[in-house]
């Protein structure tokens, strides 16, 4: 009998051999995607196992991490002016996830990220409590202040860039939101998220980074930039030979300027600009065509998204099968859709002499220590336009707000140039429409500052609304909290 | 093998012959251990004691510093306790089995004491774990009950051959166990398994019992039986088949593990028993063929009784896609136990993340018996659990040996039964905890909790070593007499 003892013997040594070879896949080659799998609550528990990291925002936190020793959870976030704040850290909640900075980095605010082993082995073997790092923006509390304060109950958003680096001094999205809210597993967290989700004027959703608007007037900027990077004009005085109205081509339809006083017949560039004429700039849109116009706007960042990191919903310009289309298009209506950011971004790009920075949102990456991990190194977006086309758009827009609509931007003693938009929606455009400004000033010491603003129901009033009405007096305050004037 | 046993070899060419032969105790047995150089290995035991009660100790007081950052109050007593447990087996098995293979005792007590700690660990959990009571106290209790059937088993059974007696009883007594679940009524936790008979909070799960009656059964039916099964059989396309009143109880076994099946919602005691008998049918005849039938009758058994009954369906569904129950909509009956399992496994890794420093207590269901072998995985780690599949396979392995080693073929046909029902159970409960295999529902020898398991498990290694104890023995006296050997089949 011995014999067949040996085999089953075999046999069983292959049982157990079968069991060993099927652990070490499971244990071995797919941990990860078991250990990392949506349904695990492991990575969930743990990420409020320990202190949570910091998002700092000049130099101090914009959020807490609370010992509340639940349960199941160690930890709760808790944000300081969290509704200010949360368009730019979003949330981090422990039954509802996170979006935005406190997403994309949580590795280091949770302290996983690869780059913190040696820091994470180091706290282990002293005995340290294990503790999240830092992510330090470039957002400046003064500005994103004043961007907060200045649209007050008002809904709308509001960005600023420093145009020299891309670095995002402020975020700002009414009517906003704090996420410590929901940060907790409680049933008054459940219902908090449940209450926001719900509420009509979208608390939660970032206007400035993932709400498109028809940017309006504003897009004249492009559309001007366009014009004299193909050569169609030479000079911001150029007679434009606008007729009023203006027909669409190919169409019988008259497309007339906002108020009979706007002198537009056959304006100069500049004076279009001063007067925001329609007929000027959509005739200047349906000259150059759409394969022009779509290039500069692309230069722009249109039709891409953009990563802050937090990434922004993609601006439109439109891929329009008619020229009339393309000439609406032209003038910032029709199916032009653009981000704050992105009409930040052209002020920007104009204001930093045609070059056009990558936008972003966080400065430093370190760990509990305070040590760098990453730094963010300036890079270039685009050339969006020649020097000597960003000096022609910058004269054009520094006299909007000395002799056109932008005059409520005006600052004493600091150069400003800027563009307003009252840009209509709606089904035959029967929405109240919004308001937009979006502007830039230079200190004579060199500091610049690039702003975009856009509100969405300034007034109940149709004609209570333009955008240098609403707008501009915001970006001016945000343009005064940048440069210290 | 002929070099370890001429009289085997004699037994290969004339089998007619060897029948005889076979009925005659041998004075020189086979294997590797011959009896003039046979140190009793004793001391070689209680060296691995002192690691086996050690080892679980140290865990013991891991999972203290690591969940309360300080020793366990319980330690020293918990460490004296399975000390003076693991001293007095092993003083027992000095006395009564002096010759007994080293290794066994020392892997069951390591296994039970490393049970006992993550049973404990479990508790510690507290509310975390839906369900939970404390367990480990309890659990210690049934390893004391377990070691007193241990010594019970060693001083009793003065010789395994006296076993051979009870053959036809062992059948009788193992069919009213495996019956009697069916007769008593399932909790809503059980998952429609009815495999205890509950008295009160007093239940016991008499698989367990069975496992080690029926090997009696097989092995004294199949010493009687195997060369008419062996033998009278007619050669069909290479194959010999049974007659067919040699098949009839092969057949009855068959429907019984079906009817347990069906009846008793219990996939692993099922495939457990026809398993054990398919191998020891295979050992005691040497036919291939065996092996051959045994494999078409359980795939046949599984695929008719998988196509009609709902249970089977949801447990093989599961384990197609063990994530399923964690979609928005579940398919109906879709639990959750598996995916749960795998995702304690993977969060482990390699080195686990500590004792008392996973969470395990997310597996919730059967989280300390079925299942424990999750937490080891998450805790411990694939080294955890390959140290704790190789421990097993040594319990097996010297099971078998001492199968090799014995000198009757009761003996024999009774160890490879107990050595490969604990392989085909561990195979079972851990192939359906890693996913390998459909989940059957079966604990993890010793490891688990459960008292039916610790203590026909300590039952099953006491066995084991009595016929080590036989095999090894110099100069052991000729066997009792007992009906039926050596005479020809009835």
């Amino acid at each position: 009998m011995n014999k067949p003892i040996r085999r089953v013997s075999i046999f069983c040594l292959v049982l157990i051999l079968a069991l060993m070879v099927r652990t070490n896949w499971v244990q071995g080659v797919q941990a990860d995607s078991w250990a990392n799998n949506k349904n695990n609550k492991r990575q969930l528990y743990d990420r409020y196992a320990h202190p949570r990291g910091n998002i700092i925002v000049s130099g101090q936190p914009v959020t807490k991490s609370d010992f509340v020793n639940g349960l199941r959870y160690k930890y709760k976030r808790s944000w300081v002016d969290g509704p200010m704040y949360a368009p730019v850290t979003g949330y981090s909640s422990q039954v509802f996830g996170s979006s935005q900075l406190e997403n994309l980095e949580d590795g280091i605010l949770s302290g996983t990220d690869d780059r913190l082993f040696f820091r994470n082995t180091l706290d282990m073997l002293t005995g340290e409590q294990k503790r999240g790092g830092d992510v330090v923006t470039t957002i400046d509390a003064k500005v994103q202040k004043a961007a907060f304060d200045g649209l007050g109950g008002k809904k709308g958003a509001a960005v600023a860039i420093d145009p020299k680096t891309g670095a995002i001094l402020a975020l700002v999205s009414t009517p906003s939101y704090d996420p410590g809210v929901f940060s907790g597993s409680d049933s008054a967290d459940s219902k908090a998220w449940t209450d926001l989700n719900a509420d009509p004027n979208k608390p939660m959703l970032n206007r400035a980074l993932k709400e498109t608007y028809p940017p309006g007037s504003t897009f004249k900027l492009v559309t001007a930039t366009a014009a004299f990077e193909n050569g169609l004009y030479q000079n911001v005085d150029d007679a434009t030979s606008t007729p009023e109205p203006y027909t669409l081509p190919n169409t019988s339809t008259q497309l007339k300027n906002e108020s009979p006083y706007e002198r537009c017949e056959n304006a100069t560039v500049k004076s279009g600009m001063d007067q925001s004429c329609n007929t000027v700039f959509a005739k200047m849109g349906a000259d150059l065509g759409k394969e022009k116009m779509r290039a500069q706007a692309e230069k722009f960042g249109f039709n891409s998204t953009v990563d802050t990191p937090v990434r922004s919903e993609k601006s439109i310009f439109p891929d329009s099968p008619s020229l009339d289309g393309t000439a609406q298009d032209s003038i910032g209506q029709h199916d032009t859709r653009a981000t704050p950011l992105q009409m930040a971004m052209v002020s920007a790009a104009i204001a930093n002499n045609g070059s056009l920075m990558q936008p972003y949102l966080v400065d430093q990456e370190r760990s509990a220590s305070l040590t760098t991990v990453s730094k963010h190194t300036e890079k270039q977006f685009s050339q969006a336009m020649s020097p000597t086309t960003a000096a022609k758009m910058q004269d054009l827009m520094v006299s909007v707000v000395e002799n056109g609509t932008g005059t409520n931007a005006k600052i004493p003693g600091i150069q400003v140039g800027g563009k307003t938009g009252t840009a209509q929606h709606g089904e035959d455009n029967a929405g109240l429409p919004f308001a937009w400004f979006t502007s830039w000033a230079k200190t004579s010491d060199g500091r610049s500052v690039a702003v975009a603003v856009v509100v969405e129901d300034g007034s109940q009033n149709r004609d209570g609304i333009s955008g240098g009405r609403l707008a501009a007096p915001i970006a001016k305050a945000v343009m005064q909290a940048a440069l210290g004037k | 093998m002929s070099s370890y046993d001429l009289s085997e070899d004699t037994g290969r060419s004339g089998r007619r012959r060897a029948t005889a032969e076979r009925a005659v105790p041998r004075r020189r047995a086979n294997t590797t251990i011959s009896p003039q150089e046979a140190p009793n290995r004793r001391n070689t035991e209680l060296a691995l004691l002192l690691f086996a009660v050690l080892v679980p100790v140290l865990a013991y007081a891991n999972v203290g510093l690591a969940m309360d950052s300080k020793l366990p109050a319980g330690m020293l007593g918990y460490g004296l306790g399975m000390g003076a447990l693991a001293l007095v087996a092993h003083l027992l098995v000095r006395r009564f089995a002096p010759y007994a293979d080293p290794l066994m005792l020392p892997i069951a007590t390591l296994l039970n004491g490393l049970g006992v700690v993550m049973i404990w660990r479990l508790d510690k959990a507290g509310k975390l774990l839906r369900g939970n009571y404390p367990a480990a106290e309890n659990q210690l209790m049934w390893s004391g009950l377990g070691i007193a059937g241990f010594i019970a088993v060693m001083v009793l059974l003065k010789d395994h051959r006296v076993l051979q007696r009870y053959t036809y009883i062992s059948m009788v007594v193992a069919l009213v166990l495996l019956a009697a679940p069916a007769f008593f009524p399932s909790r809503e936790e059980d998952f429609g398994a009815k495999i205890w008979i509950r008295m009160g909070s007093f239940s016991i799960q008499p698989g367990e019992f069975a496992k080690i009656i029926l090997t009696v059964f097989f092995a004294g039916y199949l010493m009687v039986k195997r060369d008419a099964l062996a033998l009278a059989s007619r050669r069909f396309m290479g194959l010999y088949l049974p007659r067919g009143r040699d098949l009839g109880p092969i057949v009855v076994i068959w429907l019984l593990s079906l009817l347990i099946l069906i009846f008793e919602n219990d996939l692993g005691t099922s495939f457990l028993f026809f398993g054990l008998f398919v191998v020891m049918l295979y050992v005691a005849t040497e036919r291939t063929s065996w092996i051959l039938f045994g494999l078409l009758m359980s795939i046949g058994g599984a695929v008719a009784v998988a196509s009609t009954a709902d249970h089977v369906k949801v447990r093989i569904n599961a384990w197609l896609d063990p994530m399923a129950a964690f979609a928005p909509h579940p398919p109906k009956g879709a639990t959750e136990q598996i995916g749960q399992s795998l995702m304690a496994l993977g969060s482990g890794g390699v080195t686990g993340s500590g004792l008392g420093q996973g969470r395990s207590w997310l597996i919730a269901f059967a989280a300390k018996s079925d299942f424990i072998l999750g937490s080891f995985g998450e805790e411990l780690g694939l080294t955890g659990l390959m140290a704790i599949f190789l421990l097993y396979a040594l319990l097996v392995q010297r099971g078998l040996r001492t199968a090799i080693a014995a000198r009757d073929p009761f003996g024999k046909l009774f160890a490879v039964g107990l050595a490969s029902a604990m392989a085909i159970q561990v195979f079972v409960v851990a192939g359906g905890v890693t996913g390998l295999i459909p989940l059957t529902g079966m604990t993890m020898p010793f490891l688990a909790q459960g008292g039916s398991s610790v203590v026909a498990n300590w039952a099953l290694v006491a066995i084991l070593l009595k016929i080590s104890d036989s095999a090894r023995r110099p100069g052991a006296e000729p066997a009792p007499a007992t009906e039926g050997q050596g005479g020809p089949a009835r």
